[in-house]
């Protein structure tokens, strides 16, 4: 039994984690709203993008000379997973939930016998992955600098990905993410971007063959110009989808901490309580059973 | 004159939406183009250039580095990332990137396409800084 100066420590010492929680819930809540604002606008250009790009390859004819990036290279040997997690943690399910999916696709991959390469982004994933699949991470960028997500930092991945594409180092890419979908459940994404795939291609034919789009120049050349920027507006979308669902996963995180903590403070101030009544009996029956003695 | 819709749409956020636009002048990688209502539907590609927006009661302008045009049913489309209001440049932000399209021009191993958009990069923003 722990003694009372004990009890009255610790339950200090939660109510002042219960504070923190707070507070990080708060914050969280306060960045979420910004960051679903964000993910908001941001949704326009990629959908809009992603029409263009719809209606150009609905256009190209000849699948052998269309361009890598659209059709493949052909070959499915090397695989390159682009992992988004966050840069920091205290955000409950969020970046163990990636993790786990990526882990359940790596093992697929490597059953195959394919070979497999890594980039993270944030770190507490290259934290998380790094002592599994060590050797196959290239690379493991981190924006812990910048404080909003920006299109540039989404270009730069970008153009990662497009230098190695150029350099035939891997034939596919897939990227990782959580998707926002509301303030408690973010669902953990797998997005194939190299080659282009995309499930409204075929639907999408028939109707779009109709409008004659005027090229200029022409529409090869555009396609090779828009396939690399689509790639950088992909991973910018997932990233700002990515920062939302961290704030939301972190306030329903913080949230129930402050839950908890709460919960814990009434429990042990009951003992609290108990153990104090239990001591005063104990002094009041030593108390009579002395005068009783006398 | 007749009217057609327009947005031009960043990474960031829809940055213009308009429905009453009359003329818009674009500057398409092969030389500047103007849009009227019932283009006939168009893709193409922005070269670092104004944008100049035209209705009935104001005109507008933008400086682009590059962009998508899509033109469809008599809505035009700019996707950009890069883009800023005339009227808010000021010469140092001007003078920012002039000098880092020169610093690009100086690489040695510059594509003769790379070459010819800084180029026009720097023509563009030199001509607005002598207005």
């Amino acid at each position: 039994m722990p003694s009372l100066d004990d009890l009255r420590k610790r339950i200090t010492s939660v109510k002042s984690t219960q504070k923190i929680t707070k507070a990080m819930k708060m914050v969280a809540a306060a960045k979420l709203r910004k960051a679903q604002e964000n993910a908001e606008k941001g949704r326009p250009y990629s959908e809009k993008m992603n029409n263009i790009i719809l209606n150009l390859s609905a256009g190209v004819s000849d699948p052998q000379s269309a361009p890598k990036l659209l059709v493949g290279t052909g070959k499915e040997d090397v695989h390159l997973c682009v992992v988004l997690t966050s840069d920091r943690g205290l955000c409950g399910g969020f970046n163990s939930n990636i993790i786990k999916k990526t882990k359940n696709y790596f093992e697929k991959i490597q059953k195959e016998g394919k070979s497999l390469k890594i980039i993270t982004v944030g770190s507490k994933g290259y934290d998380q992955l790094k002592r599994q699949y060590g050797k196959s991470i290239i690379e493991n960028i981190s924006f812990k600098e910048s404080k909003n997500i920006n299109y540039f930092d989404a270009a730069k991945v970008g153009n990662l990905i497009i230098e190695k594409f150029q350099n035939e180092e891997f034939d596919f890419c897939t990227i990782f993410f959580n998707k926002f979908k509301n303030v408690i459940s973010q669902i953990p994404q797998a997005q194939q971007i190299i080659p282009l795939e995309n499930e409204n291609k075929n639907k999408d034919k028939d109707e779009k063959l109709e409008s004659n789009y005027e090229f200029e120049p022409d529409e090869d050349e555009i396609l090779s110009n828009l396939l690399p920027k689509n790639i950088s507006t992909q991973i910018f979308k997932a990233m700002l989808e990515n920062s939302a669902s961290e704030q939301g996963s972190r306030m329903t995180a913080m949230d129930n901490a402050t839950r908890n903590a709460g919960d814990l403070v009434d429990k042990l101030t009951i003992q609290y309580n108990r153990s104090r009544q239990a001591a005063i009996t104990k002094e009041l029956i030593e108390i009579i059973s002395g005068a009783e003695s006398l | 004159m007749d009217q057609f819709n327009l947005e031009i749409i960043s990474p960031e956020k829809s940055f213009l939406t308009k429905s009453d636009t009359e003329e818009v002048v674009i500057p398409a990688i092969e030389g500047y183009m103007g849009i009227l209502k019932d283009h006939i539907p168009l893709i193409s590609f922005l070269k670092p250039g104004i944008i100049d927006v035209r209705s009935k009661n104001e005109t507008l302008n933008y400086y682009v580095d590059d962009g998508i045009v899509e033109f469809k049913d008599n809505t035009l489309s700019i996707l950009t990332s890069n883009i800023f209001d005339l009227k808010e440049m000021d010469k140092n932000k001007v003078d920012k990137i002039v000098k880092d399209a020169e610093e690009g021009l100086k690489k040695e191993n510059i594509k003769d396409h790379e070459r010819y958009i800084l180029d026009q990069k720097i023509e563009v923003l030199n001509s607005i800084k002598s207005n």
